[in-house]
């Protein structure tokens, strides 16, 4: 762990994410319970906790994933910059231009790796012509340190890449939409230790532009990469702190029992 | 973690240590069931193996004969006080002469052959002579020289069809023992036939008018072609697909990806599994009430047959184009839901392209069932008995037409062994355009398919 390393000061970041009293129930099951938490910008937030504790949940309705499922109903106040996603007038697509995704399994569209990170600016118009968005993809490809490996090769398929390109491939096409926040649910439980590592880097790098939220199983991970984490227990969230805080003097017993490996 | 008890005994139930070389009772029963079951399967596989063989085998017997057919080449003198008693070439005039005098040429340019060559059969009356030529190659002389009147007065040789039973001579269907009990045909007959055959003026060859020409009449199978029903099969095909392919896809989408899922949608979802099951025939008494009675569309045609087969082939393509959009990894949606797309972009960008093989499969295999349905047809009058072919279309789609499975029904109903043979030919190529369907369907997947 290099809880002692951590350089980044997270303490005058404006509040990006503001929740408040969030329920979220599938059908009958209450699978979240009265959570709230502020989420700060340019920072990385670790949401840990047991399978099933409801923290993939949560973060799924950061840009309303959870309305592709019929019955996911949520409730409670979610504001994005104090506007409210969930308000009638919010179009879920404009939110997730804004809240990119990053998923479990690395999902790149059977296209080649040019247009797997050009269609995000493409449905967006985010360019104008060839040139500007040959820029973006560059951009974004740099930006999830891809480029090099992939520059000569960017006709061929992305689904052709390894697992961990593929993964970079996809934080690529979040980050092409320009968004403020990414979420990542567990981006690395597929990986190897490797390209673990590279994820884990470019999380440290992307938080100085974005605000990072990461759910994790790996309390190491939540260690390495966040700065602030939260730790879900039952759908409930049983405490939220400064990461190095929960780690080493934890307030709640079963956070403690948690992170010493007691329960989970 | 889990707490395992400890107060346990340690070896409950645990089997005796015996050598593995060794194998036991039990591991021999299992093998033994495991290589009855492959038994098993292979025999299933043969026994369908078997009946595929035997179905080709007989098809191909009895039905290649359709596609060759035996010709009389002989020169024939058009005389000019016959055909055009008037003189002056007027093919408005020589209309006015009866298919009736051309067979009296026919059968005068037969009887000088038979006299040049000096050949002498016993008992070979006039009527044997006239009944050699087809009904047909009276009618087919007639057209030619109304479309070409310099050829009066002239000696053509020209191959006139013979009689289906002089053709069947050359193809084992007619023996000389079974010619001496049959009326339509005689043991001289026979015997003139193998003559002419020797001397070069009788062949069987390749017969593309069994392809081009339409139907015949009972008494001149020779003459029976698939022409109208070919016709009459495509233009219902192309309905089927303009029709069912956008309908179905659209329907499958809709349900699939868009529908809210309530009570509507599980019945909306249960009747279409459910008319997957109904039978054919039904289709075709809704086809007789729908579109010929309440809308007042012809009957015949090949409009009503597609729109009928349309309705029949629309479960199948549903079902198989909703299978399709299932199999797309959901993780596909996600993807392009988590970079903002809309539902419509998702489907249409991504999910539509990656299921496009199974629904074009599901497409050409409804197709090609609807390709094959008869019972529908016959309920709203395509086993009429057409001669004129379809108009191109889409005038087409409103005339009278035939079908092919239609069209073998209605041979096999007919007393004369010769249009059994028609049949069995119409079925070749009723099973050449269903394998040409399935490789197009075999190589639409290779195309379009991708990994993911």
């Amino acid at each position: 762990m290099r809880l002692s390393e951590r350089s980044v000061d997270t303490q005058g970041q404006p509040i990006k994410f503001s929740c408040r009293d969030v329920q979220v129930y599938y059908g009958d099951k209450h699978a979240i319970k009265d959570v709230s938490v502020e989420l700060q910008d340019k920072t990385v937030t670790a949401f840990i906790g047991p399978s099933g504790c409801g923290k993939s949940t949560f973060l799924r309705c950061l840009n309303r994933m959870n309305d592709t499922i019929d019955i996911a109903r949520v409730e409670g106040a979610m504001l994005l910059d104090g506007e409210d996603i969930y308000d009638r007038r919010v179009d879920p697509v404009q939110l997730r231009a804004r809240v990119g995704m990053v998923f479990q399994k690395p999902n790149p569209f059977p296209k080649s790796i040019y247009d797997n990170v050009a269609y995000g600016p493409r449905i967006h118009g985010l360019s104008r012509n060839k040139a500007e968005l040959d820029e973006i993809v560059e951009k974004a490809l740099r930006g999830a340190a891809l480029w090099n490996e992939v520059k000569d090769r960017l006709g061929e398929s992305g689904t052709g890449l390894s697992g961990g390109q593929q993964q970079r491939l996809c934080i690529a096409r979040a980050v092409a939409t320009s968004p403020e926040v990414l979420l990542m649910d567990e981006p690395c439980s597929a990986l190897d230790p490797i390209a673990t590592a590279q994820v884990e880097e470019l999380i440290d790098q992307l938080c100085q532009d974005y605000s990072v939220v990461i759910v994790t199983h790996s309390m190491q991970q939540a260690a390495r990469v966040s700065q602030k984490t939260a730790f879900f227990h039952l759908g409930n969230l049983v405490e939220y702190a400064d990461t190095d805080d929960i780690f080493t003097r934890p307030r709640d017993p079963r956070t403690e029992s948690y992170i010493s490996g007691r329960i989970g | 973690m889990t707490d395992v008890p400890s107060d346990l005994p340690k070896r409950v139930g645990a089997p005796a240590r015996k050598s593995l070389l060794t194998p036991d009772t039990r591991t021999k029963r299992r093998n033994a069931a495991e290589s009855r079951f492959k038994v098993y399967g292979i025999l299933a596989i043969l026994v369908a193996l078997l009946a595929l063989v035997f179905l080709l085998f007989t098809i191909i017997r009895d039905g290649s004969g359709a596609f060759r057919q035996t010709f009389i080449s002989i020169p024939v003198t058009i005389e000019a006080s016959v055909v055009d008693p008037k003189g002056n070439r007027d093919p408005a005039e020589m209309a006015g002469t009866l298919t009736m005098s051309y067979g009296a040429l026919l059968e005068q340019s037969l009887t000088n052959w038979v006299e040049q060559n000096d050949i002498r059969i016993e008992g070979l009356t006039e009527a044997d002579l006239a009944s050699f030529f087809s009904a047909q190659a009276r009618a087919d002389l007639r057209n030619r020289v109304l479309a070409n009147p310099e050829l009066v007065g002239q000696t053509v040789e020209t191959p006139a069809l013979a009689a289906s039973r002089i053709d069947g001579m050359f193809k084992g269907r007619v023996t000389r023992e079974s010619a001496a009990i049959d009326n339509r045909t005689s043991v001289a007959q026979y015997d003139l036939a193998e003559a002419m055959r020797d001397r070069g003026a009788l062949a069987t060859r390749f017969n593309w008018d069994f392809i081009t020409r339409p139907d015949a009449s009972d008494n001149r199978p020779e003459a029976a072609g698939l022409g109208v029903a070919i016709l009459g099969s495509a233009y219902m095909m192309l309905i089927v697909l303009v029709l069912a392919l956008p309908i179905g896809v659209a329907t499958s989408i809709y349900l699939e990806e868009f529908a809210p899922k309530n009570r509507l949608t599980d019945l909306i979802e249960i009747n279409i599994s459910n008319l997957a099951a109904v039978p054919s025939i039904v289709f075709g008494i809704l086809g007789l009430a729908a579109f010929i009675n309440f809308m007042g569309l012809p009957r015949s045609a090949p409009i009503v047959g597609g729109l009928v087969l349309t309705l029949m082939t629309l479960p199948t393509i549903i079902i198989s184009t909703r299978a399709a959009l299932k199999a797309v990894p959901p993780s596909i949606r996600d993807a392009a839901l988590g970079v903002g797309a809309s539902k419509m972009q998702t489907v249409f960008h991504h999910v539509l392209p990656l299921a496009m093989p199974g629904i074009l499969t599901g497409t050409i295999i409804g197709l090609a069932q609807a390709l094959g349905e008869t019972a529908p047809l016959l309920l709203i009058g395509m086993v009429a008995f057409v001669t004129t072919y379809p108009a191109a279309p889409p005038e087409g789609f409103f005339d009278a037409a035939s079908a092919l499975p239609v069209q073998v029904y209605n041979w096999t109903q007919r007393a004369d062994s010769a249009f059994f043979e028609r049949a069995s030919g119409a079925i070749i190529v009723l099973l050449a355009f269903l394998f040409a369907m399935n490789v197009l369907a075999i190589v639409l997947r290779r195309r379009f398919e991708r990994r993911w």
